[in-house]
């Protein structure tokens, strides 16, 4: 704590310090494994996603195997395949990207950022953990039913995904929507928490304009989460008394297997509704974190004050309304009320202005800025291009015309792993290059870090570059194997080999980062409590790694926004948030 | 999708006026010093039970609509057949509403400081929300000896659906209840008890609100006012 002259504090209300009823740990069990420091439980989100990540990866590299060198892998049928991409799309989007931003730099950054404790509910937090475990065990498990998983696409479209025909239809599918399921359940309890946490956990001095961007952007996505998972909730269950109870809500009359199916009058019409409602803002709950946590490498890494904060915050909270009124934007060619596509087109469209304007907050907070290449700016630089790359091509899909033809080419895969694959995963990347010090208390290894960053960013460009191409191409999306298509010309086969082992490089690549991790933990050069000289409170504990409880004796005191780097006249090129002003500080004192 | 844009648009509202008085268009590069001078912005002096409890019902509100929403638009395809509501069910909500009743008379005999009245009241809703699920099952009998079978018709489908989804979340509320109940019994002090019996009355009436709406629904009397205001509009 800084020295403050106690007649400066006297209007300002006590510092509160028992206002959360820590659970102290007793044992080893209840400290680091059912633990309620949202620290402890940030770090078992974040280990369990990035473990779940790992699956998802090696079925990318089974699918680009098939896709590369069709024919040469007989253990990869048409079902297997469908599978792999069911997978890798849920557990990428779902149980890798959601649960590593909300759950994972949530629960870590946001009591830290906000000055509070631990989170309001630690128990509900603790449960939180537990049940999206559970969540991805079943997930896991759905491997090893009779059948496998479900090949239903991730995003289970009706009626295909509970017909006989479509793989995983005995239990793969039944066990994918339960685990969605409790995934919703557990997302819930943890979201209260970094909600209410924000609303009413803040130290003082904390108002919500001097809020890091971060804690703006998980804040956001939590609240778009909230509202927008039921949607999935209702349709999961829906579907599931579909297949278990013989209901119709989704299931159309159909003969299936040259007999007329039990079900009669439904609409999978319904189910697609019901799903992109939840579907569209999934995309934003993914990229407002990775927004928030971007603005805040930049600007820190840049040693400039973010451009625009205002305009920042306003971004956020309009992008984040703004989701819920495009969702049929993905529903173009379902045949559904051509006067709607004209206005999902519209609202698409608008949702670009906000989303520009963050770009070019970006660029110019680097502008002029005290650029230090560290391994978080190179990633937060990676994330600027990738996005801009896929948020273009965006614009070309959020056009009814223009997306009929490439709906279901390469084109769509490309374009939104770009955007919302590669992107967060950047900031997924330069986030843990940045927070791991405080995390683990050592540095990551920086040439290793190095080696990561450009064979994965070089690499994700080869892969998903040349993709755009072949969707303009007409090369389908979800096929097993094109085989001697007429239109698909034979150098689009060489360019699928070559994207398949850029794919199998940057697997690689992974590798060797979680081999740092784990390395750096141990070996790792001791970071000391700031190592990148930031503003915010996260990095002005008075130990590192935090102490449960984070704090000292007493909450910090904030005096300023998360911003001041290179304030002229100030004697250090930041000025930490809960620095007293000069005029406060009695002379001889620090700094 | 009309039922959910407009809850959307309800929290929407809900959240841009808490935002207009947060000050979000203060200059924070220029507001450096302690926290008095500058006013709002700071955090809500709310129990965090209470402000989570808000944010879980406005979860539970946007579950419900959507399932209105898919019943409307479900409704409209050509196989549907709407069922009978038993007269039961309107036997059930007389009860759901007596013990939200209850539960607000525990509620103002808590701030009165009158503790054997709160733990009364707290008893009688316990105990008519508890009847109120017997009625439900018995509701559901009644229309499965009656031939209504779950997967005959979307209409009985989304019925027992419904039902069940209010049923569980009433289910969850006699959970805390319950714990609440206990603390009366074992004579806690009233000023600790207060805050749980609060929330409890909030959710109670919460659920009883989305049961009337989803009864003006399930009844058909919701599809009766959209037409009217529809032929008003036209």
């Amino acid at each position: 704590m800084v020295d403050v002259p106690s007649d400066v504090l006297a209007g300002i209300p006590p510092a509160e310090v028992g206002e959360v009823d820590l659970y102290h740990p007793r044992s080893w069990w209840t400290r680091y494994v059912f633990s309620q420091d949202a620290k402890v439980i940030a770090v078992q989100y974040a280990i369990t996603a990035m473990a779940i990540g790992m699956v998802a990866l090696v079925l990318s590299w089974l699918m680009r195997l098939q896709l590369g060198f069709p024919g040469t892998f007989s253990f990869i049928d048409p079902s297997q395949y469908l599978q792999f991409i069911t997978m890798h799309g849920m557990i990428m989007v779902i149980y890798l990207l959601t649960a590593l931003f909300l759950g994972g730099f949530g629960n870590y950054l946001i009591p830290l950022m906000v000055g509070a404790r631990d989170m309001v509910f630690p128990y509900a937090n603790m449960l939180s953990y537990w049940i999206y475990l559970l969540a991805v065990l079943v997930l896991v498990a759905t491997f090893f039913v009779p059948g496998g998983p479900t090949g239903a696409g991730w995003t289970l479209y009706p009626p295909q995904a509970i017909l006989s025909g479509s793989p995983g239809q005995e239990a793969g599918i039944i066990m994918m929507l339960l685990s969605l399921i409790l995934f919703i359940i557990g997302f819930t309890m943890g979201g209260l928490n970094y909600v209410v946490t924000v609303l009413q956990g803040r130290t003082r001095g904390m108002t919500l304009m001097r809020l890091p961007l971060t804690v703006w952007g998980i804040f956001t996505a939590t609240v778009m989460a909230l509202l927008a998972f039921p949607a999935l909730f209702v349709a999961s269950v829906m579907m599931l008394f579909d297949r278990l109870l013989g209901t119709s809500f989704f299931m159309p009359t159909l003969v299936e297997m040259g007999q007329l199916g039990k079900y009669g009058g439904g609409s999978p019409l319904l189910f697609q509704h019901l799903f992109w409602f939840f579907g569209h803002p999934e995309v934003y709950i993914v990229a407002l974190p990775a927004f928030g946590i971007v603005s805040d490498l930049i600007s820190t890494h840049a040693r400039k004050n973010i451009f625009g904060y205002r305009m920042m915050v306003w971004a956020i909270v309009g992008i984040g309304a703004m989701s819920f009124v495009v969702w049929a934007h993905h529903m173009y060619v379902s045949g559904m009320n051509p006067k709607f596509g004209f206005f999902f087109a519209t609202t698409t469209l608008i949702i670009a202005i906000p989303t520009a304007i963050k770009v070019y907050n970006w660029i110019l907070t680097l502008w002029r800025g005290d650029i230090h290449l560290t391994i978080p700016m190179l990633f937060a630089l990676a994330f600027i291009i990738t996005f801009v790359n896929g948020g273009l091509t965006g614009l070309f899909l959020g056009n009814v015309v223009v997306d009929v033809p490439l709906s279901d080419t390469m084109f769509v895969v490309a374009h939104f792993h770009m955007v919302m694959g590669v992107a967060p995963i950047m900031v997924v990347f330069g986030a843990i290059y940045h927070w791991y010090p405080k995390v683990t208390g050592r540095m990551l290894n920086e040439t290793l870090g190095r080696f990561h960053f450009w064979v994965t960013f070089l690499g994700a460009y080869a892969i998903f570059f040349p993709m755009h191409y072949l969707g303009l191409l007409g090369v389908p999306r979800r096929y097993h194997d094109i085989g001697g298509t007429a239109f698909v010309p034979a150098s689009a086969h060489d360019l699928n080999a070559f994207m398949s082992i850029a794919a199998l490089i940057v697997g690689f690549a992974q590798l060797v980062f979680v081999f740092n991790m784990i390395w750096s933990l141990f070996k790792g050069k001791e970071a000391g409590g700031n190592p990148w000289n930031a503003t915010t409170l996260e990095w002005q504990t008075p130990q590192t790694p935090p102490a449960h409880g984070n704090w000292g004796k007493e909450l910090p005191v904030v005096y300023r926004w998360a911003y001041d780097y290179s304030v002229p006249g100030a004697a250090r090129d930041f000025i930490p948030q809960n620095e007293p002003p000069a005029s406060l500080t009695p002379k001889g004192a620090h700094p | 999708m009309t039922a959910i844009v407009l809850f959307m648009a309800g929290i929407a509202a809900i959240a841009g006026w808490w935002l207009s008085q947060q000050r979000l268009a203060a200059k924070p590069w220029l507001e450096e010093g302690v926290v008095g001078d500058f006013p709002g912005g700071s955090s809500m002096s709310l129990p965090a039970a209470k402000i989570g409890l808000g944010v879980f019902l406005a979860v539970v509100g946007s579950l419900f609509a959507l399932f209105i929403s898919a019943y409307s638009m479900r409704m409209q395809l050509i196989d549907w057949r709407s069922l009978p509501v038993p007269g039961l069910v309107w036997f059930n909500t007389g009860v759901l509403i007596v013990s939200s009743g209850a539960l607000q008379w525990a509620q103002v005999s808590a701030h009165r400081g009158d503790s054997e009245n709160v733990l009364t009241g707290l008893l009688a809703s316990g105990v008519s929300a508890v009847v109120f699920l017997i009625g439900q099952l018995l509701v559901w009998q009644q229309l499965n000896t009656g031939g209504y079978f779950l997967a005959a018709n979307p209409a009985n489908a989304f019925f027992y659906l419904i039902t069940s989804v209010h049923g569980l979340h009433l289910l969850g509320g006699l959970v805390a209840l319950s714990r609440t109940i206990v603390k009366a019994w074992r004579g806690v002090e009233i000023s600790r008890l207060r805050l749980s019996v609060e929330l409890c009355t909030m959710y109670w009436h919460f659920l009883l609100l989305v049961w009337l709406i989803l009864l003006a629904l399930l009844t058909g009397w919701a599809d009766d006012f959209v037409t009217i205001c529809r032929q008003l509009l036209t």
